[in-house]
């Protein structure tokens, strides 16, 4: 039997581990039928809120000093009700939802919008650093994020996932929160907390001041967090932060992940990076005489 | 000289006001001094915004340059910067105008004639240029003196349009163009500007058989091919532009009919 490229989260099964992070380029249905032939396993949309959000001005995404980008772009969102419009029209473009909110009632409140979508999984963002009241600070209110992801998975008839940060709690408790609220993987890390000063002008450059650090410089932080993650709880992880080659990728899947998703790398148009990681997993599994992406998950704890 | 993604400040040298709304900031830059016609720099005026830009042409050895029409914020901010102001600047991003042809017609409304100002330069030496371009008021046509000298020896036909008629042909660029379209001495077209100006050009050219090529303009936030606020059917602009040929334009759901708004929203024209 050749090697497949198949990838399983949960329940959930991909035709290859390399997703569509969410953030990034998630609001089209056109672009992302472009992602998936270029090989994505699954897209993730642009973290959907219930109400539209133009998100911060700009300067919003920047490159970080160092490598990998510094992102403060806020949210921005036609939110969700308007977003399910757009995907009901395309239903033979599956997608991962990612959902952001402040209480339990907005998430329950977002899922009943997609019906008639083809929603193959919600994403719930506990993680971005840069907006007040959602994101980071809800993933670190231990309580609230279990009574999210309960409130999530009774409305959801798909898998849920819970995206978490590196924020003021210890991420393995929400993690821990995540998973006693029901949440089917937990997709680890959000972009780092981070800012840029520019000497010249003297002042931040974004124009939030703070934003998330994503991209290579991130990954080795990534990578630790997701061999943490699998090696305390039993509950299939995505890995996600710096993921730019196929080596990446083999990488955090030795690390304990069942799949990776891919944000940064598309910098530049890039897209042709799924086909080339894609390319560079099988070929690796076939030297290294693995049949599935599954039997490698989590091979560098053995 | 690469591209740099992470703002650089650069120095305003020079201030010129080109229309009573419209002014010229000149600037040492030497990947920018380069960038080909229809890429675009992100320009960030600190503590104001920062906003894509086409890059203009200026006369003097590594510089550029960025024409800005006070409009919203963020350009009324760009418009306000005085010599001796920083502003930063990252890219040049996007691809360009495909200058190879004998007889060009450039159409462009306002401050969408930026980069055909570049493109002159980038024609051969022997070319034929025709030019129609449009403003609101005859207050705001801008560039005639400049498309003049920038063609040097070059034959150089101009035709203006204003939207109230207070000078030339009465409407758009495009009214000004269809003068220069039916003479039949033009190879190829190019435009920018508004976009449904771009979109019947793009129709008038084709309807002659003369092939037409856009640079597009969309809400930019990364300028990279990361956000997607750019996008335009399946394509970014920022990456797959801003110039797109008239073939893909003509069959295009989304060119000169909607576009992006900051939340994501498809906004019609």
């Amino acid at each position: 039997m050749a090697a497949s490229l198949e990838a399983r989260v949960g329940p959930l099964a991909l035709p290859s581990p390399a997703m569509l992070a969410s953030g990034i380029l998630g609001i089209s249905t056109r672009v992302f039928g472009r992602l998936l032939d270029a090989g994505a396993g699954a897209v993730v949309t642009k973290s959907l809120s219930v109400e539209a959000w133009e998100g911060y001005a700009n300067p919003t995404v920047i490159g970080a000093p160092g490598g990998g980008w510094l992102n403060a772009v806020g949210l921005s969102n036609p939110g969700a009700a308007e977003f399910a419009r757009m995907l009901r029209a395309e239903p033979a473009v599956p997608a991962i939802v990612s959902l952001v909110g402040s209480e339990p009632g907005d998430f329950a409140r977002m899922v009943a919008e997609f019906g008639g979508c083809n929603v193959i999984a919600y994403e719930l963002n506990l993680s971005c650093p840069h907006v007040a009241r959602v994101g980071l600070e809800v993933g670190d209110d231990i309580s609230l994020v279990e009574s999210i992801v309960r409130a999530t998975r009774a409305a959801s008839g798909v898998p849920v996932m819970a995206k978490v940060g590196l924020g003021t709690a210890n991420y393995l408790d929400t993690v821990g929160a995540a998973a006693a609220g029901g949440a089917d993987a937990i997709t680890a890390i959000n972009t780092v907390r981070a800012m840029a000063i520019d000497a010249e002008a003297a002042r931040p450059t974004l124009s939030n001041a703070f934003g998330g650090l994503s991209g290579a410089p991130i990954k080795p932080v990534a990578l630790r967090c997701v061999y943490e993650i699998a090696s305390r709880h039993d509950i299939p992880v995505i890995g996600c932060g710096g993921v730019s080659t196929w080596e990446d990728a083999v990488e955090f899947v030795l690390a304990g992940a069942c799949a990776v998703q891919v944000g940064s790398a598309l910098a530049g148009g890039n897209m042709g990076v799924f086909g080339e990681i894609n390319a560079g997993i099988l070929r690796y599994m076939e030297r290294k005489g693995h049949k599935s992406v599954q039997e490698m998950v989590g091979l560098a704890k053995k | 000289m690469p591209k740099s993604d992470i703002p650089s400040a650069r120095t305003v040298l020079s201030v010129a006001d080109e229309t009573p709304t419209v002014r010229t900031l000149e600037f040492e830059d030497a990947a920018l001094a380069r960038a080909e016609p229809g890429q675009f720099a992100m320009v960030w005026v600190p503590g104001a915004g920062e906003l894509p830009m086409s890059v203009m042409v200026s006369d003097i050895a590594g510089r550029a340059a960025f024409t800005v029409r006070t409009h919203g914020p963020s350009s009324r901010a760009l418009y306000g910067v005085r010599e001796g102001g920083i502003i930063g600047v990252r890219g040049p991003y996007g691809n360009s105008f495909d200058a190879k042809t004998d007889s060009a017609l450039l159409v462009g409304g306002g401050t969408g004639l930026v980069p055909l100002m570049r493109l002159i330069t980038r024609l051969p030496a022997g070319a034929r240029i025709g030019l129609a371009m449009g403003s609101r008021t005859a207050d705001e046509v801008l560039f005639e003196g400049r498309a003049r000298a920038l063609a040097e020896k070059r034959e150089i036909r101009i035709e203006v349009a204003t939207d109230d008629g207070s000078r030339g042909v009465a409407g758009t660029a495009v009214d000004a163009a269809r003068l220069l379209l039916d003479s039949g001495r033009y190879a190829a077209a190019y435009t920018c500007g508004p976009e449904p100006m771009m979109a019947a050009l793009v129709g008038e050219a084709a309807a002659r058989g003369v092939p037409a090529q856009a640079s597009v303009e969309r809400v930019m936030k990364c300028g990279v091919g990361i956000c997607g606020s750019c996008c335009m059917d399946d394509r970014l602009v920022c990456c797959d532009g801003t110039v797109f040929g008239g073939d893909y334009l003509a069959s295009s759901a989304d060119f000169g009919r909607a576009w992006r708004s900051k939340s994501g929203a498809a906004v019609p024209f």
